[in-house]
């Protein structure tokens, strides 16, 4: 037995993509040093998936399930504060 | 009342009847005169259509999924390289389930360019998902264009239809042909009422998604299954059509004609009027027309020809890389999985416009009436 789709693959309940967890397609990940961190909010800004978060208490810090570690967070930090890693699974 | 018209006027006429909301066409022979006309009678006030002038075949396509995803009755019509042309978006169209019908002036591809007929265009879309239905003559085109929106938007279908008619030889030809009332055609056609797939920003749906592989697949599969029941549906809407206006062909799927006899021809489209006039003159030669090729009428050829002994699948395409026509092995696949012992044979013919005369098919009933797995190319002598 197959999947049960929708005729043509219609979605009717629309705004679904969180349902999509694009952090599986990661190969490197962001590490984030809260001490070099000025919360500054490029980082957030540049983010394709707009998925970092600043606070004033752990600066900028990325949702895991939706971070596909592109590694453009890294590339904008005028700070230094971001590097990317391999992600061992 | 019959009319003498030419077959593109004809159709166009039968596409009015059928009152398309949005029509997105471009140009090329031989089908130009269907958008020609149809233009003519928007100007005119005749029809009540948005008529997008688009920069490509691809475009008119495009335009035309467009046009079908809001909900509305949608038309195109071409050719040859513009059927090629449109490919990635006829696939579209399949897989969305949008119920488009588009008529097809049949001609040959590239290369070498060539404006006149054969089915190489249409054979080329054979696994798209499209359903095909090849007319014999421009009043069964007519009457196809009203029978395929109803087929199309049935909801155990929703699949889109190519009606395909012989270029030059239905499509600028002067037949007198029978175009019927608005009163009847909106009878047996009511307005298309989507309920599957209509973009509204009041419910706003995802139309042609991404899909995983198993998603993917699964509707795949869907489309297979269901591509094959809309069979039934050719059938049950040329039965009513039939019943409404007196006119039918064949069941509506295939039309045997004098096949009780120990020789068969296979042909799709206008050649089959030539065949049935040599039929006419022999004793031992019926004709088999493949009306519905798309979905493949497995089951009703393989009643009509299994006990044959001697089957000639007469073709105008080619299946390169085959060295036979595409029906081919598809008719030898039915006989087999039917048991039967009929020797199977293959002519590929009116290639590029070449005439197929009377001639040409006595002389290859005669060639290939003792023979088997032979595959002739008719090159183009009358006397061949």
């Amino acid at each position: 037995m197959g999947e049960k789709v929708t005729i043509g693959g219609i979605i009717y309940d629309v705004g679904n993509s969180t349902a999509t967890k694009t952090g599986t397609w990661r190969v490197f990940k962001p590490v984030f040093d809260s001490d070099k961190c000025k919360r500054c909010g490029i980082c957030a800004k540049f983010c394709p998936e707009g998925i970092i978060e600043i606070t004033q208490e752990k600066g900028a810090q990325a949702n895991m399930d939706y971070c596909k570690g592109c590694g453009i967070c890294a590339e904008e930090c005028p700070f230094d504060a971001i590097k990317m890693e391999v992600e061992k699974k | 009342m019959k009319t003498v018209m030419e077959g593109s006027n004809a159709v166009a006429h039968a596409i009015r009847l059928c009152k398309p909301e949005v029509m997105a066409m471009f140009p090329i022979t031989p089908s130009t005169h269907i958008p020609e006309n149809l233009a003519q009678m928007v100007a005119d006030g005749d029809l009540d259509a948005k008529l997008i002038t688009v920069e490509s075949e691809f475009s008119a396509m495009s335009a035309t999924v467009g046009a079908s995803a809001t909900g509305v009755r949608a038309f195109t019509a071409t050719s040859s390289q513009g059927l090629a042309l449109m490919h990635e978006v006829v696939y579209a169209a399949a897989g969305m389930r949008l119920p488009i019908v588009t008529t097809i002036v049949n001609r040959a591809l590239s290369a070498p360019i060539n404006i006149w007929n054969d089915q190489q265009d249409t054979i080329s879309e054979r696994d798209s998902g499209w359903l095909q239905i090849y007319c014999e003559t421009n009043q069964e085109a007519v009457d196809t264009m009203i029978q395929a929106y109803k087929i199309a938007e049935d909801k155990r279908v929703l699949l889109p239809v190519f009606v395909c008619m012989d270029g030059f030889i239905l499509s600028h030809t002067y037949e007198p042909v029978d175009i019927p009332e608005q009163k009847d055609v909106d009878e047996f056609l009511p307005p298309y009422k989507p309920e599957h797939a209509f973009l509204d920003p009041d419910k706003p749906m995802t139309m042609g998604p991404f899909a995983y592989p198993k998603p993917y697949a699964a509707m795949r599969k869907e489309l297979s299954k269901d591509v094959m029941k809309a069979k039934a549906v050719v059938k049950e809407v040329h039965d009513e059509f039939a019943k409404k206006f007196g006119r039918s062909y064949g069941n509506g799927i295939i039309e045997e004609y004098k096949n009780d006899r120990p020789i068969a021809i296979v042909a799709m489209g206008s050649v089959c009027g030539t065949i049935k006039e040599v039929v006419d003159k022999r004793d031992d030669v019926g004709l088999v027309r493949v009306r519905c090729y798309r979905p493949f009428p497995k089951e009703e050829l393989a009643k009509a020809l299994k006990d044959k002994e001697n089957v000639i699948v007469f073709e105008k395409n080619v299946a390169l890389g085959l060295n036979s026509g595409a029906m081919y092995p598809e008719i030898k696949d039915v006989l087999y999985s039917a048991g039967s012992k009929a020797r199977v044979n293959n002519v590929i013919g009116g290639i590029g416009g070449i005439d197929v005369t009377k001639e040409n098919v006595e002389n290859f009933i005669e060639r290939l009436k003792d023979k088997e797995g032979v595959v002739e190319f008719l090159g183009g002598d009358p006397n061949e």
